[in-house]
């Protein structure tokens, strides 16, 4: 109980300066928490079809996008980590097309698949795919010697090699890849959602903005950061599950 | 006997460097083996060759049997973290049903005393218990051969000494065929049936000694007895005259009476 405490007190402590501010500045451009609130609640709760029709095809797309790309990363970056060739000759390759900013590419990816939700996939999953494939090459290749060596003894086959131990082995490196493409997702949702559509909850804020309406804007920017906050945290429940065999995991640290 | 394993001119070379230089010998069925040479003499080489992780340069492997097992001297590495002590024995053992699998790999941790830390993880174990389940694990997967590379070095005197002895025991009850590398001169008399004393680089066979011990062995009276301090005394100024002087053999024996007295008094 004292954690929490710890962890939220100046969290709220901001929330309430915030709210005191905003009711003394009294400045159209900067309500307080509490009329964000209230606005929020009348755009998404009062009005539910506000939420199916544009907050939840954002996060669908976000997840889609994530789960596409961090599949193709991994797949990839295993591969890729398990061999030096490849490697040589893919490697220039990837830092050269992991170096294009992403919204640079919405107007290719634009052209390419028209204005849709499957050019926002693909910026998505074009913009996140990197931390995913290079944390896990880095993974796919930091199986140490002693384990190498004990699979080749006892001759397993190749599926057992690559998902027994390749993927297990590279397990903390992919996580600390799907966090970062986590977290880039959100940017690349709303990035997507700006131009071209009137769906979603970037569309939305851009909306909101356009029609002076600064309180839902604030809305919009505060759900984003909910979003942001609740999909890491459930994101780092599943990692201290899934690499609990770690001596000394990250417990603390995130906490 | 049959000859389990037949080794013939078995050499290595790394580029310009020569690691092994022919060697030539045999271990019979239920037999143990021991290596023992100076350190950097080739013998891992040796055995990377024998399990087929290195091709060799030239020479010939051959093995009465269709796989064998090893034991590393780096029992954190060559367990699996993320499986449980089970699941590790079971690793090489995907290819049988699963019942198979379990009742085997449960039978294996019998054997070497584990068969309450089944669900344990690696890491909460000893380094010494971590060894016993590698050892389950080489024993699970039933290799017509079990190599062992330096199995007890990383481990303190206590330990080794208890891990030398369920070796002893575990072989005799299963009739393993086993082939210790180890750079300790006491360790091989004390496990061995026979001792293959290797030369400095290239590694060289300088002697084949059979030891005239009996097959029981006892940590204070086997080490005390004669026949032990004889041949002990033999394999030393064997691996002095083979090449270099490998060890300091004065210092190395005052660390052993060490550490059997600490044994004893415990």
């Amino acid at each position: 109980m004292t954690k929490f405490f710890q962890r939220w007190t100046v969290f709220a402590g901001l929330v309430a300066v915030w709210q005191l501010l905003g009711w003394l500045a009294d400045d159209p451009f900067f309500p307080p928490p509490s009329e964000i609130l209230s606005a929020a609640w009348e755009w998404w709760v009062l009005e539910p079809q506000n939420f199916t029709e544009h907050v939840m095809p954002s996060i669908g797309r976000l997840l889609l996008g994530w789960a596409i790309a961090s599949v193709i990363g991994v797949a990839l970056g295993l591969l890729l980590g398990r061999s030096d060739r490849a490697m040589e000759y893919a490697g220039p390759l990837l830092v050269f097309l992991r170096s294009i900013p992403p919204p640079a590419l919405v107007p290719v990816f634009l052209l390419l698949f028209k204005a849709g939700t499957s050019m926002q996939l693909a910026t998505i999953v074009f913009g996140v795919i990197w931390p995913v494939l290079l944390n896990s090459v880095d993974g796919a290749r930091s199986v140490d010697v002693t384990k190498v060596d004990t699979s080749a003894v006892f001759r397993i086959p190749r599926w057992q090699w690559v998902l027994g131990v390749v993927l297990p082995a590279a397990s903390p490196k992919i996580f600390a890849g799907l966090r970062v493409s986590l977290s880039l997702s959100l940017v690349l949702m709303v990035i997507s959602e700006l131009v071209g559509t009137d769906n979603g909850i970037g569309s939305q804020l851009m909306q909101a903005q356009r029609e002076f309406d600064y309180t839902r804007m604030w809305a919009g920017i505060v759900l984003l950061g909910v979003l942001g906050y609740g999909l890491n945290t459930a994101l780092l429940a599943v990692e201290r599950r899934a690499l609990a065999w770690q001596p000394r995991s990250r417990d603390e640290q995130h906490a | 006997m049959s000859n389990m394993l037949e080794v013939a001119d078995l050499g290595h070379t790394y580029g310009d460097y020569e690691a092994i230089g022919g060697l030539t010998f045999t271990v019979r069925a239920g037999e143990l083996v021991c290596v023992v040479g100076p350190s950097g003499c080739g013998k891992s080489t040796l055995l990377r060759t024998i399990s087929g992780l290195v091709a060799p340069s030239r020479g010939d492997v051959s093995l009465n049997g269709s796989h064998l097992a090893v034991v590393f001297q780096d029992y954190s590495r060559s367990l699996f973290p993320w499986l449980s002590v089970q699941g590790n024995v079971e690793f090489p053992l995907q290819s049988l049903p699963r019942a198979e699998r379990r009742a085997r790999a449960a039978e294996a941790l019998e054997w070497v005393g584990l068969g309450a830390a089944a669900r344990k993880r690696p890491a909460q174990l000893s380094g010494g218990m971590q060894q016993r389940v590698a050892i389950a694990r080489a024993l699970a997967y039933r290799p017509a051969l079990l190599l062992m590379d330096e199995p007890f070095a990383s481990v303190d005197a206590q330990t080794r000494f208890e891990l030398e002895d369920l070796l002893l025991r575990v072989r005799r009850e299963h009739d393993t065929t086993v082939l210790v590398v180890t750079h300790d001169i006491d360790e091989s008399v004390y496990l061995g049936d026979r001792i293959l004393v290797l030369s400095g680089s290239p590694a060289r066979l300088v002697a084949d000694l059979e030891v005239p011990l009996p097959a029981e062995r006892n940590q204070v009276t086997t080490r005390t007895d004669d026949a032990f301090v004889a041949l002990r005394s033999k394999v030393a100024r064997l691996l002095n005259v083979g090449g270099k002087p490998a060890m300091d053999v004065d210092k190395w024996a005052a660390a052993e009476r060490e550490s059997l007295s600490e044994t004893v008094s415990s």
